[in-house]
C-alpha cells in the first residue's frame, strides 16, 4: 500500500504518528530538530522515508534553539521532536526563549501511554503542566483521530497574531494506534482564538493627528516590526515624517541601522545618542516593542514630556508598562502601511542637528591600547562580512558589543535571545538559521560561557557540513555579571571566573572542525577574513582582554537620564531594577 | 455593597482539560489570590462559565483580564460591576441547636432570606441566599451562636438586560 502525500482524503491506513508526520509534510515542514527516546519511537518511526529531514541533536535544548533560529531566520515555524520525561523537560529553556521573543515553534513530546498517565511511569513528566505558563498553547492529545486537528490548530496558533511556542504532549499509545479519521485536513475548533482585526480608519486618524506640531519625534522599532516584515512600511513612515529611528535589541534590522535616520539600539547598553533622543523627544511611537525594562528602567521618568503612541499585535501590551496617548492593536506592517497615508511630513531639521551633535559628541568607541578588545574583533567581523551575515548571539557583554558594532540592515538577520536572555542560544540558533537559509553566511557570536552550554552541537554542525562560523569572544569570565560586581558590588567577584575553559581550537578540531585562533590586534582582521571565507564549519577562538566593560550603561531600574557614558571614577549605588 | 477593591469577572471558556489551570496561572504568577471561583455549565454544552472574585489593584486586574482573554480556550473574559449585573451567593451554616439560636434565626429570617434546611436534636443547618455582602453580614452575626461549620458557593453573577454576561 502506498500513500499519496498530496491527497488528504481518503486516508490510507496509517497510525497516529504517521498521520502527524503526513500533516507536517503537507504544511511544508522541511526539518525536525530532535532527539529520540522510548515514548517517541513511533513518531521517529514515521519519519523513516518521510520528506522531512530529521536533524539529530546532542541535547534537547539545542533542538529548541535550532527550531527557534530556523523560525527567526525564515519566518516559518520550527519543529522540535523529543521524548517524554527528561527529553521533554530539557526543552523548557528553549520554550521560554521562544515565548519571550514571540517565536513560532512547535514542540512535539513523546509521553507515556495513557493508562499510565499520573502513575509515575518510567520517563513520565507532566510536561503540559510544567510548561503551561511558558507556551502560547498546548495539548495533551488523548485521541488518535484528533491528531490532524490538533496539529493544524498548533500550526495556525504558533504563527498568527503574536507568535509563540505550542507544545503537543503525545502519549505513545495514541501515536501507535490506527488513525481511522476521514481526513488529514479537518476543521479547526478554536472559537476562543482571536487574531487582531485590520486597522480602523478612525484609530489611524487619531494616531496621525498626534504627530501634528511634533518637533522632536522618535520612532521606536521592536521585534514586532521584524516579525510582521514591516521594514518597507517603517522606512516609508520614517522618511515621510523625517523622524529619527531607534531600535530595540530584537528590532535590529527592521529599519536599516546604516540609514542616516537610524540612531541604532537604545536602552541599557544602547548608543548615547539614541538614549539622548529618548530623553529629549516630544513624541515617541513604538512599533512592535513592549517598552521593555531594558529601555524603560523607570517608568516615572520615561519620556515624561513626550506623547506616547503604541502599535502592538498583542492587546495585553497596551497599558502594561506605558500608558499611551494613542494606540492601535494590529499587525505592524498592516498598521504602519496605512498610517503612512494619514501623516504629514514634519519639520525636524533642528532635532536632527541636535541628534547629530550627540552622535559626534558621544560615539561608540573602544581602544586596543590594553590589548585585543571584543569590540575590535566584532568590528573586524562586521567589516569583513560587509554587514551581510546573519548574526546570532548568546547573552552578555559580547551580545551587547555585537549589537553595538555589528549593524544590521535587514529584519530576520539578527537572532538573539532578548526577553529570556538565554545563554547557549547563539550556536544552535545559528545551526537552525543555516538550515533555513542555506548559501547565506551565518555567524554565531558567542561568549566563552554561553558556548559551553550548548557546544555539544558541534557534532550536529559537522555531520550536516553546515558552514556556520562560530566566533567565540573569550574573556575568561561571565563578563556581564563581573561588570556588575565591579561597578556595583565593590569588585567582589563571585561565580564569574571561568577558570578551566577548554582549548576551544583543539576542542573544535576534535570534532573535525576547522579552528582559528585570534589573540593579537595585528592579525585579527586578516584571520577574520580567512575564517569568514572558509567554506565549512569553523570556530574562531578570539581571546580578548579580560576586564573590559560595556558602555554606555544605564543602571537597571534607572531612566536614561542616568546613563553612564564613560567608565565611572566614583562608586555607584546598587541598582534597584531586577537584573 | 461589595468592598471597592474586590473585582468580579465572568469568563466563558471551552470545556477543555487544563483550562482552569491556565486561568489560575494568570492570577498566580502575579501573586493574586482568588477569593472565590465558581465553574458551571452554560446554555451551550461546549462552553462553561467561570465567575472569579479577586482583590487587588485595578492595573494588575486589567492585565489579568487581558491575559485571560488571550488564552486560546477562553471565549471571553470581562469584569462586571453591580450596577449592571446582579450577584448571588449561597451559604450553609451549621450551628449548635439551642433556644437562643432558634430565636435568633426567627428574628433574622426575613431580613437575611434564611431558612432552616436541616434540624437534628443537636445541630441546625441554615441556608442563606443573597449578595456576598449580605452573607458576610449574617456570618458576622451567626458566629456568636456556636458556629460549627460554614460552606459558601462563591459568587455568581449575571449581566442585566440585553448585555451578555
Amino acid at each position: 500500500m502506498t500513500t499519496n502525500p498530496s491527497k488528504t482524503t481518503p486516508v490510507a491506513p496509517m497510525n497516529g504518528a504517521q498521520a502527524l508526520i503526513q500533516c507536517l509534510e503537507n504544511f511544508g515542514v522541511e526539518y525536525i530538530f530532535g532527539l529520540s527516546g522510548g515514548a517517541a519511537i513511533p513518531i521517529f518511526d514515521a519519519l523513516v522515508g518521510s520528506k522531512i529531514k530529521l536533524i539529530l541533536v546532542r541535547h534537547e535544548q539545542g533542538a529548541t534553539h535550532m527550531a527557534d533560529g530556523y523560525a527567526r531566520a525564515t519566518g516559518k515555524p520550527g519543529v522540535v521532536l523529543v521524548t517524554s520525561g527528561p527529553g521533554a523537560t530539557n526543552t523548557v529553556t528553549g520554550i521560554l526563549t521562544a515565548l519571550m521573543d514571540s517565536v513560532p515553534i512547535i514542540v512535539l513530546c513523546g509521553q507515556t501511554i495513557t493508562p499510565m498517565l499520573g502513575k509515575d511511569a518510567f520517563q513520565e513528566a507532566d510536561i503540559s503542566g510544567i510548561t503551561m505558563s511558558i507556551v502560547k498553547h498546548s495539548y495533551l492529545v488523548k485521541e488518535t483521530n484528533a491528531i490532524p486537528r490538533v496539529i493544524k490548530e498548533a500550526w495556525h496558533i504558533c504563527q498568527t497574531g503574536r507568535p509563540g511556542p505550542v507544545l503537543l504532549d503525545l502519549p505513545k499509545d495514541i501515536t501507535s494506534a490506527p488513525f481511522t479519521g476521514s481526513t488529514l485536513d479537518p476543521e479547526m475548533d478554536i472559537p476562543g482564538y482571536k487574531v487582531p482585526p485590520k486597522p480602523h480608519k478612525a484609530d489611524l486618524i487619531k494616531m496621525a493627528n498626534m504627530f501634528k506640531g511634533s518637533k522632536k519625534p522618535l520612532l521606536l522599532i521592536g521585534h514586532g516590526a521584524v516579525i510582521a516584515r514591516a521594514s518597507q512600511a517603517v522606512k516609508k513612515l520614517a522618511e515621510k515624517l523625517n523622524a529619527p529611528v531607534t531600535n530595540t535589541l530584537l528590532g535590529k534590522g527592521a529599519f536599516a541601522e546604516t540609514h542616516p535616520l537610524s540612531l541604532g539600539m537604545l536602552g541599557m547598553h544602547g548608543t548615547a545618542y539614541a538614549n539622548k533622543a529618548l530623553i529629549n523627544c516630544d513624541l515617541i511611537l513604538s512599533i512592535g516593542s513592549r517598552w521593555d525594562d531594558r529601555i524603560n528602567g523607570n517608568n516615572a521618568e520615561f519620556c515624561v514630556n513626550a506623547k506616547k503612541l503604541h502599535i502592538d499585535v498583542d492587546f495585553s501590551e497596551i497599558n502594561k508598562i506605558v500608558k499611551p496617548d494613542a494606540w492601535m492593536v494590529g499587525d505592524a506592517k498592516e498598521v504602519v502601511e496605512e498610517l503612512v497615508k494619514y501623516v504629514e511630513p514634519l519639520d525636524t531639521k533642528e532635532w536632527l542637528i541636535e541628534l547629530a551633535y550627540y552622535r559626534q559628541q558621544f560615539p561608540l568607541k573602544y581602544s586596543n591600547d590594553k590589548g585585543l578588545t571584543a569590540q575590535y574583533v566584532i568590528d573586524c567581523c562586521y567589516k569583513v562580512t560587509q554587514g551581510k551575515a546573519i548574526v546570532t548571539t548568546d547573552v552578555g557583554q559580547h551580545q551587547m558589543w555585537a549589537a553595538q558594532f555589528y549593524l544590521t540592515d535587514h529584519g530576520n538577520d539578527w537572532l538573539s535571545s532578548g526577553g529570556a536572555g538565554t545563554m547557549g542560544f547563539g550556536f544552535p540558533a545559528a545551526i537552525g538559521a543555516q538550515f533555513g537559509r542555506p548559501g547565506e553566511l551565518v555567524v554565531a557570536i558567542v561568549g566563552d560561557g554561553g558556548f559551553q552550554m550548548t557546544m555539544a552541537e558541534l557534532s550536529t554542525a559537522f555531520v550536516h557540513k553546515l558552514p556556520v562560523k562560530v566566533l567565540i569572544i573569550d574573556n575568561k569570565y561571565l563578563g556581564m555579571v563581573r561588570q556588575w560586581q565591579e561597578l556595583f558590588f565593590e569588585n567582589r567577584l563571585c561565580g564569574v571566573d571561568l577558570e578551566g575553559n577548554p582549548n576551544f581550537a583543539k576542542l573544535a578540531e576534535s570534532y573535525g572542525i576547522k579552528a582559528f585562533h585570534i589573540h593579537q590586534v595585528d592579525h585579527c582582521y586578516d584571520l577574520m577574513k580567512e575564517a569568514m571565507n572558509y567554506p565549512g564549519t569553523c570556530v574562531i577562538h578570539a581571546e580578548v582582554i579580560k576586564g573590559d566593560n560595556v558602555f554606555p550603561m544605564i543602571p537597571a531600574g534607572k531612566s536614561a537620564h542616568h546613563m553612564i557614558i564613560e567608565p565611572p571614577t566614583k562608586k555607584l549605588e546598587k541598582p534597584t531594577g531586577s537584573t | 455593597m461589595t468592598k471597592p477593591n474586590i473585582h468580579t469577572m465572568s469568563i466563558l471558556v471551552t470545556n477543555k482539560p487544563g483550562v482552569l489551570v491556565r486561568i489560575a496561572l494568570v492570577f498566580a504568577r502575579r501573586g493574586y489570590n482568588i477569593d472565590s471561583l465558581v465553574v458551571s455549565p452554560t446554555v451551550n454544552p461546549t462552553f462553561s462559565r467561570m465567575t472569579i472574585s479577586a482583590k487587588g489593584d485595578p492595573q494588575t486586574l486589567e492585565q489579568i483580564i487581558k491575559n485571560v482573554n488571550k488564552l486560546v480556550d477562553v471565549i471571553h473574559c470581562g469584569e462586571h460591576d453591580l450596577t449592571h449585573s446582579i450577584e448571588k451567593e449561597l451559604a450553609l451554616f451549621k450551628i449548635k441547636a439551642s433556644p437562643a439560636a432558634k430565636a435568633f434565626i426567627n428574628k433574622h429570617s426575613h431580613k437575611f432570606h434564611i431558612k432552616i434546611n436541616d434540624a437534628s436534636e443537636s445541630h441546625l443547618i441554615i441556608e442563606q441566599t443573597g449578595t456576598t455582602a449580605e452573607l458576610d453580614e449574617f456570618e458576622g452575626l451567626v458566629k456568636k451562636y456556636d458556629l460549627v461549620e460554614m460552606v459558601r458557593t462563591g459568587k455568581v453573577l449575571m449581566a442585566k438586560g440585553r448585555e451578555s454576561t
